[in-house]
């Protein structure tokens, strides 16, 4: 009986071990990435912008040229390289500690100008490389290396919601979040994924996916039970769902 | 018969496949890989339960398991 390959890491993906951590979602994204650029033929016209964090390392991960951008000035690099490169599909891959706060004003204004770039934020709510310290993004009353009682409203605020704030600006196209904690939601955020890619290849406008991923090691949790986190504890602060779809006329 | 296949020096021993299994057939195996994790595996009495969902490796973020499923006859 002959059998076939159902199910793959697809050729992009470069074949080596990641550094990754236990149960870090790092890897569902990159492979994401990965699958919808093979499926849409981007492969050889694709210009990768990397940032500074975990995610350090995707050009050692993703065969595709890629520029490493200083902290937070992914959505500034991109915007040159998508100026300079018209015919190329620039992206940026970039995690909350670089987008949310160091390059707040980059990602803001490339997404209010309209660039014809896609971005994929990886929300996973503390800094991960540099230690566990407090993001922007970083619940009320979770616990980091930097706020050990548990993030206070009072002293350092709320949690920022970035697809808000992106959704809520002119020259942005699409703006998803969605959130990797199960199958049903890696499915849907292969698909926002694509809805964004596509943005820029008609050339629409700026596509935004933020996707909602768990740090174990941060966290100070085994990996199924962060993974249980983002389901009972971020998707009620941070919902799921399209926060702006220009393509869909009156339905924002 | 499906089955699948699971690239044991990439497992990290996260078990996040054996979560959204709807068989219950992943489990963490004694053995240790490389890396020094213990990896997941399936049993080979429980493989002819697997039914080539693919969920496993969806949630896998290392690129760990490759799903085969039996070829369709053609009609």
């Amino acid at each position: 009986m002959s059998e076939k390959l159902v199910f793959d890491a697809p050729e992009i993906m470069i074949d080596r071990p990641t550094h990754y951590c236990p149960g870090c979602h790092h890897g569902v994204a990159h492979r994401l990435v990965g699958e919808v650029l093979t499926e849409m033929g981007l492969v050889d016209d694709t210009l990768c912008v990397g940032s500074i964090g975990c995610s350090v390392f995707i050009y050692n991960y993703l065969d595709v040229d890629a520029v490493e951008a200083p902290h937070g000035r992914a959505p500034a690099v991109a915007t040159g390289l998508k100026r300079a490169h018209k015919d190329k599909f620039v992206f940026t891959y970039q995690g909350d500690g670089d987008l949310a706060s160091i390059g707040l004003a980059e990602i803001v204004h490339a997404a209010n100008r309209g660039e014809k770039i896609s971005v994929v934020f990886v929300n996973n709510t503390v800094y991960g490389m540099t230690g566990g310290q407090m993001a922007p993004t970083t619940l009320v009353g979770q616990k980091s290396t930097t706020c050990p009682d548990g993030r206070c409203a009072d002293e350092h605020g709320q949690a920022i919601r970035m697809s808000e704030i992106i959704g809520g600006l002119g020259g942005t196209a699409y703006c998803e979040r969605v959130s990797l904690d199960s199958v049903k939601n890696i499915r849907r955020a292969k698909k926002a994924l694509r809805k964004a890619f596509e943005m820029q290849i008609n050339g629409t406008g700026f596509g935004f996916v933020e996707m909602l991923s768990a740090c174990p090691t941060n966290w100070k949790m085994d990996p199924v039970s962060a993974n249980t986190r983002i389901t009972e504890e971020m998707i009620p602060y941070f919902p799921l769902g399209v926060f702006k779809d220009v393509t869909k006329d009156g339905e924002e | 018969m499906a089955r699948v296949e699971f690239r044991e020096e990439r497992c990290k021993g996260c078990m996040l496949c054996s979560t959204v299994c709807p068989k219950k057939i992943i489990c963490q195996s004694s053995r240790f890989n490389q890396q020094g994790y213990k990896v997941a595996e399936v049993k080979a009495e429980d493989m002819e339960n697997c039914t080539g969902c693919t969920s496993c490796a969806l949630i896998c973020p290392d690129l760990v398991i490759k799903v085969y499923r039996e070829e369709k006859k053609e009609k």
